[in-house]
């Protein structure tokens, strides 16, 4: 026995099977979902059970800029890739340099609430129960956005010298799957911290 | 490679120096050689846990024993119970998997052959990690080396107050380095069987263990990333002074021990569906007969990952939740015996009116199956959560869940030992060690574990010390340490067996069982391409249809 092939009926020319970089992609973000979940269980389970302050309602406010920068950069990368698609390499280098604007400037944001937080409010990690949730929830958050904005950095450099083509844009997109994601959470984030938890 | 008889195998190689070799294996890529480093990693650690179960056994021979320190007494039953789960049993199913899949979908590697070692050496660093906590455990305040809070490190026994030093920190962070490498490996395991398959292998069509591998690596997904939170939370607490389970600021210890049974219930299927994939593959091929009712078996082991996604708090019985969360996880605990009981009733109709042959893996999941029963019975016992309340935390418990994990997922992992070793090592087993190690194994395991069911209905808690003379224990804890002895001979015997078969066995052929699945039909051991041509599949037993071109299955499915 040295063969499997079976040629009987043969009639599998039409054989196509899921890509492997969605599927990869979409178990990872269950993967993510289901820690994020946890993180977000622990949130809710522990509003309102600081013993003492300072709390959510004294010192948080509702971050609109940065949320309407992150969830639009949702937007641009998909007009990134669509462009890239297309061939219009001008176009996708304009938009994912959008995209990386906007998420560093929800970075930035991120940053300066917290330096708010931790010089003026007197909240860090250690301070009472809020504040361990707090910073655990948005720091997961802001650390996913911190690796995607690695990678689609990455990406941009390799644009300028010329590297991404208009064969690379399945892979691309394979990563706006993680950038969408990204952007869903904060949705979730947005509305546990600043909404409900307020 | 022996270079005394016939070459084996297809690989045509030129002879390397030991660096090359070396080099070879760290940097490799290949499923299978990434598969066989999972193995020989996991059995490594078999050895060390079981020698750390020894220590534990012989501690409790006789009343009043000294054999070890308490604080050692207390590493012991942590590193065993951590080890054996996370750097044994975990990763000896991963290896079968990641050498398996590709072989019986047709394909030529995983989805991610890179991603594949990358889970490997997270795995295995994360496996150092914890056994690095004997030397680094001692921390700035010299106290404490190896873990020692038990293998679900209950809070607040974590904290900083009570768990000085870095020991605690050392087991924290190897779960959580060993996390991401479980989940790396679910990743490809799901990517890899959704979109590598051969032409015409429909889901329809997959071999049991493939499809059985698509469903652990989905409770993988769900059940290990909330541990992974859950020790980001423990981290943050440790090292930041969180309050999450700090109960003085207003946080909760039930709520790790929730969060940690989220993931450790589903764990004990993670363990278990595995192993029931390889009594599916062994029992049809020593029964002569295709498996009894496949889409029901694909049906009952779905419906096992969903309920048993539900059922975690019946290990939580005895903290006092309300009645209502009691009789909700008690009814979910019972119905996911249901969907198990359908799985032995149709492995026995496998085996009904079958040709058997009782080959060293028939014998070991024939065990299995006897022993499973019997596991599930006990198990169906404790989840009614009444009877839970009178014995929980007591040596019943130990004695139930060692029956799932050795009788149930050891037995069968030694099955799938015997049963692919002639594939992996192109070599046949030495059949009078593998039977040697079956009985004396058999033997072994109802010394210890059967007889351990007793003291703990007379009260024996677990993780004790010692215990005081004259109160009905005595006797069955040396009993239950014989066990343990007759065990470790019978391990002994397996691998002596398996070194001498490596080296000196009878050339084994590409298919010694005359089996039904691709595998089979490549070389032994397969070449690093597993198959010259591409396979192309029309029915679940492809090597069938060949070599019974008059009667093909895919006549009938």
């Amino acid at each position: 026995m040295t063969s499997a092939a079976i040629t009987h009926p043969p009639d599998h020319t039409d054989w196509i099977l899921p890509s492997r970089g969605r599927v990869g992609m979409y178990v990872l973000i269950a993967a993510e979902s289901a820690i994020f979940l946890i993180f977000v269980v622990a949130y809710i389970f522990y509003i309102g059970k600081s013993e003492y302050g300072p709390m959510p309602k004294d010192v948080l406010d509702l971050p609109i800029f940065n949320t309407v920068c992150l969830l639009s950069s949702s937007l641009t990368i998909h007009l990134a890739i669509r462009a890239l698609r297309d061939a219009k390499l001008g176009a996708f280098k304009l938009w994912w340099f959008v995209t990386l604007a906007l998420g560093t400037i929800f970075l930035i944001g991120t940053g300066r609430e917290w330096y708010r937080l931790i010089y003026e409010k007197g909240l860090t990690v250690n301070t009472n129960l809020f504040g361990t949730t707090y910073y655990s929830l948005v720091g997961l958050h802001a650390f996913h956005v911190t690796v995607g904005l690695t990678f689609i950095a990455l990406a941009m450099i390799l644009a300028l010298l010329g590297k991404v083509q208009p064969e690379h844009s399945e892979r691309a997109d394979v990563f706006a799957m993680y950038w969408h994601f990204v952007d869903a959470v904060w949705v979730v984030v947005f509305t546990v911290v600043y909404v409900v938890g307020r | 490679m022996a270079s005394d008889s016939i070459a084996i195998g297809a690989i045509d190689e030129p002879r390397q120096s030991a660096s090359e070799w070396l080099h070879g294996w760290v940097t490799t890529v290949d499923h299978k050689r990434l598969g066989i480093l999972y193995i020989l990693y996991s059995l490594f650690f078999l050895v060390v846990a079981g020698i750390e179960a020894t220590i534990i056994r012989i501690q409790l021979v006789v009343p009043h024993n000294h054999f070890v320190s308490p604080e050692v007494f207390n590493r012991m039953f942590t590193m065993h119970g951590t080890t054996m789960i996370f750097f044994v049993a975990m990763p000896i199913l991963f290896g079968f998997g990641t050498y398996l899949i590709p072989l019986m979908i047709g394909a030529r590697d995983m989805a991610f052959p890179r991603l594949n070692a990358l889970s490997f050496w997270l795995m295995a660093f994360g496996g150092l990690l914890l056994y690095f906590s004997f030397v680094g455990g001692n921390g700035l305040y010299g106290a404490g080396n190896a873990p020692d809070v038990g293998w679900f490190a209950y809070a607040p026994l974590t904290s900083r107050a009570f768990s000085v030093g870095h020991s605690t920190d050392f087991w924290t962070l190897a779960l959580l380095v060993s996390g991401i490498g479980s989940i790396g490996t679910a990743v490809n395991f799901i990517s890899t069987i959704l979109c590598m398959r051969c032409p015409g292998m429909t889901l329809g069509k997959m071999p049991l263990l493939a499809w059985l591998n698509l469903v652990m690596a989905g409770m993988v997904i769900l059940a290990v990333s909330p541990l992974t939170a859950a020790q980001i939370m423990l981290c943050v607490d440790r090292y930041l002074g969180g309050h999450f389970f700090d109960t003085q600021a207003g946080g909760s210890a039930v709520l790790w021990m929730h969060f940690f049974w989220i993931f450790g219930h589903p764990e004990v299927y993670i363990l278990v569906i595995p192993c029931f994939a390889f009594a599916s593959e062994i029992i049809p091929v020593f029964s002569r007969k295709p498996i009894f009712g496949y889409p029901v078996m694909v049906g009952a082991t779905v419906a096992i990952a969903f309920i048993s996604m539900s059922v975690w708090a019946h290990h939580m019985f005895a903290v006092g939740m309300s009645s209502y969360g009691n009789s909700f996880f008690t009814i979910t605990t019972m119905i996911v015996s249901v969907p198990t009981g359908i799985k032995i009733f149709n492995w026995i109709g496998t085996m009904w009116g079958g040709k058997i042959q009782f080959r060293a893996p028939m014998l070991f999941c024939i065990a299995f199956l006897f022993q499973f029963l019997i596991a599930g019975l006990t198990g169906i016992m404790l989840g009614a959560s009444p009877f839970n309340w009178q014995l929980t935390g007591s040596y019943f418990v130990v004695a139930h869940f060692h029956y799932v994990i050795v009788g149930a997922i050891l037995f069968t992992i030694f099955g799938a030992f015997y049963y692919w070793f002639p594939k992996m090592t192109g070599r046949m087993y030495h059949q009078g060690m593998a039977r040697w190690h079956f009985w004396l194994f058999v033997i072994g395991f109802h010394l210890t574990f059967d007889f351990m069911h007793i003291p703990g209905l007379l009260g024996m808690p677990r993780r004790i010390y010692t215990y005081e003379p004259g109160r009905g224990w005595d006797i069955w804890n040396f009993i239950v340490t014989v066990g343990t002895f007759v065990q470790g001979v019978a391990i002994l015997f397996f691998v002596a067996g398996l070194i001498w078969s490596m080296f000196k066995g009878e050339p084994a052929g590409d298919d010694p069982w005359d089996a039904w699945t691709l595998e089979w039909s490549t070389t032994s051991p397969p070449p690093y391409y597993n198959f010259a041509e591409t396979p192309v599949v029309e029915s679940r037993r492809p090597l069938w249809d060949i070599k019974h071109p008059e009667d093909p299955d895919w006549k009938y499915e």
